[in-house]
């Protein structure tokens, strides 16, 4: 099993060497998923037939000296509100519970191109609405360090299978710290690039101008490799940002003597778990160990971005997901008379209640006499929060802080409660309404065992700078090391 | 601002759902939380501060007005739920 617990980059090298085949490699996989993931039910959709066909012509390609992509034979999952051609991608919904894609989103295309090897889909809050997976209408992902807890969410699919050894890496999205929350609770690497680093085409649509497709990864240097291959310009998404993509492991390992990190006060307030704060405290000091220089700052407008977020994102969700309608694709009720009862009967039938509510409230912020009070209101904190980084970051080169304020919680313990549930992306949400990259990364266990995750936050686009950082940390602690006993 | 039974119905009716009694009920207790909550956004005074819609500047982007190819007619309607012919099928539109 140890072949299994190294990272995409250790695994790459071996193929490449010709010390095994990724045809070996994805049986071995695929030897542990349908032994274990019965009990963490992290995948959705498993493709073996394509996953070893491309091992096959990767095998070939080695042998052959042929050149190969930067992904070459390296087993990856992705999560699946991501269009895969010819794969169904279902959003964890009932309402595409048959939808098979006919195009690949742009990050797919740059995965099949660079060699990698699509293993499956992995589960996800319907419409990646939550932070627990539990709104999945499939089935619930545990998290693979103690099965009664929830993985985060909502790429907890993704996170849970890097963890539990099922996939060398995958694909999440966040809106609202989906990626980062659900690496943190799972001990794993996530990172969410700037808003405009990487293509949303064929992400499906919840909040456009929160949306980021990001890599999770079990550690930080494959992080690296994943962001460069699917960072980049596309035309078909105008919002992303034709800069230049580096290799971001050139120079990851420059170290943090000098850099200076600011501590947000805000981040340490009532509300953070005890332990939680207790490893980032000892992170913190790693880091002055280390050579960089710790400076108090303030984001005064913190404790907004969990309002801001609920009216901004489900204002848009409302929006996008008007497009479910019964009629081009999805979901259609059975034995309806009028076009407003297909509409009614194929939208309520086909969504969850975490959908529902959110696009109501969306639909309700956004209603005539509403608009003001809630979505423009709104619109104006998210500035004030976007100013408050813009303003600590003329002092410091990054931001460092928990990821959650909690390591991950039982299972149903906060599904009826849908604000306390909100609550806890409140230290991941100020990075997706100003924009600025972010990531996730081990930095210690509660007292239960469950994995705590580090926050490391910079200026836009610099992912490289953030790298760095955070591949300093790990290079000299070996949390990211402590696999689940599974 | 406080949210009625009669204001899920409309927001309802606004998102095309159809919800039972019992469904009214708990969305209106869980929405009326979550907009109590987000009343603490009229502590703080925005008067002069200008809305951010987009979270960094973009631009317009335009390309050449030139025919690409796109999805196939057949493989669009072989997604649908119900076609006849080149078209989607839905029910009655016009009484």
């Amino acid at each position: 099993m140890k072949l299994l617990s190294f990272t995409a980059l250790q695994i790459k090298r071996k193929i490449l060497s010709g010390e095994i085949r990724a045809t070996d490699i994805v049986n071995m996989l695929f030897e542990r998923i349908f032994k274990i993931d019965s009990n963490i039910q992290s995948f959705l959709t498993l493709d073996e037939e394509n996953a070893f066909k491309k091992a096959r012509e990767i095998d070939k390609k080695v042998a052959n000296h042929e050149s190969v992509g930067l992904l070459a034979g390296i087993p990856i999952a992705v999560k699946d509100n991501i269009c895969t051609k010819d794969l169904t991608t279902t959003c964890a919904s009932k309402i595409l519970k048959t939808f098979i894609p006919p195009y690949d989103a742009f990050v797919v295309k740059r995965l099949k191109d660079e060699d990698s090897i699509i293993i499956g889909k992995t589960n996800l809050d319907e419409f990646a609405m939550g932070s627990s997976t539990e709104n999945s209408s499939y089935k619930i992902t545990r998290n693979p360090y103690n099965q009664n807890f929830v993985p985060g969410g909502s790429s907890g699919g993704s996170s849970a299978a890097v963890s539990a050894d099922l996939a060398f890496m995958a694909l999440g999205s966040e809106t609202g710290g989906s990626i980062r929350q659900p690496a943190a609770l799972c001990g794993v690497v996530g990172l969410k690039p700037t808003y405009g680093r990487v293509s949303r085409f064929g992400l499906v649509a919840f909040s456009s101008s929160l949306d980021q497709i990001g890599p999770i990864t079990k550690d930080v240097s494959d992080a690296a490799l994943l962001l460069r291959v699917i960072a980049g310009k596309d035309k078909n998404d105008t919002t992303c940002a034709d800069i230049n993509v580096p290799d971001y492991l050139n120079g990851i390992g420059g170290g943090v003597k000098g850099i200076k990190i600011g501590i947000p006060l805000e981040y340490f307030a009532e509300g953070l778990d005890a332990d939680v704060r207790t490893a980032v405290d000892n992170s913190l000091k790693i880091y002055e160990r280390l050579g960089a220089k710790l400076v108090e700052v303030s984001l005064p407008h913190t404790e907004y971005a969990v309002a801001v977020y609920y009216i901004v994102a489900n204002a848009e969700a409302s929006s996008n997901l008007s497009r479910f309608d019964g009629v081009r694709y999805g979901f259609r009720a059975n034995n309806i008379k009028g076009i407003d009862e297909m509409y009614c009967r194929s939208r309520s039938e086909g969504f969850g209640n975490e959908v529902k509510r959110r696009v109501m409230l969306g639909n309700y912020a956004l209603s005539s006499g509403y608009y003001e009070a809630y979505y423009l209101k709104a619109s104006k904190v998210r500035n004030l929060i976007k100013k408050d980084f813009d303003t600590v970051f003329e002092k410091v080169d990054c931001i460092v802080c928990p990821t959650s304020p909690v390591p991950a919680f039982k299972i149903a313990e906060r599904i009826d409660n849908p604000l306390e549930m909100y609550l806890s992306d409140i230290y991941t949400i100020p990075a997706n309404l100003s924009g600025i990259p972010s990531i996730s990364i081990p930095c210690g266990f509660s007292r239960e065992g469950l994995p705590i995750g580090l926050q490391i936050l910079t200026n836009y686009f610099e992912e490289a700078k953030m790298l760095q950082i955070a591949y300093s940390f790990e290079r000299n602690t070996d949390f990211h090391l402590i696999k689940p006993k599974l | 601002m406080s949210i009625s039974s009669k204001d899920i119905e409309y927001v309802a009716s606004l998102s095309k759902f159809e919800l039972s009694d019992e469904e009214k009920k708990i969305f209106a207790s869980q929405l009326r939380e979550v907009l109590l909550y987000i009343e603490k956004l009229n502590m703080l005074d925005t008067e002069n501060i200008a809305p951010l819609i987009h979270p960094f500047n973009i631009t317009n982007i335009f390309r050449e007005d030139k025919l690409e190819e796109s999805i196939r007619r057949e493989k669009a309607l072989s997604l649908a739920p119900a076609t006849e012919g080149f078209f989607f099928k839905v029910p009655k539109v016009l009484e």
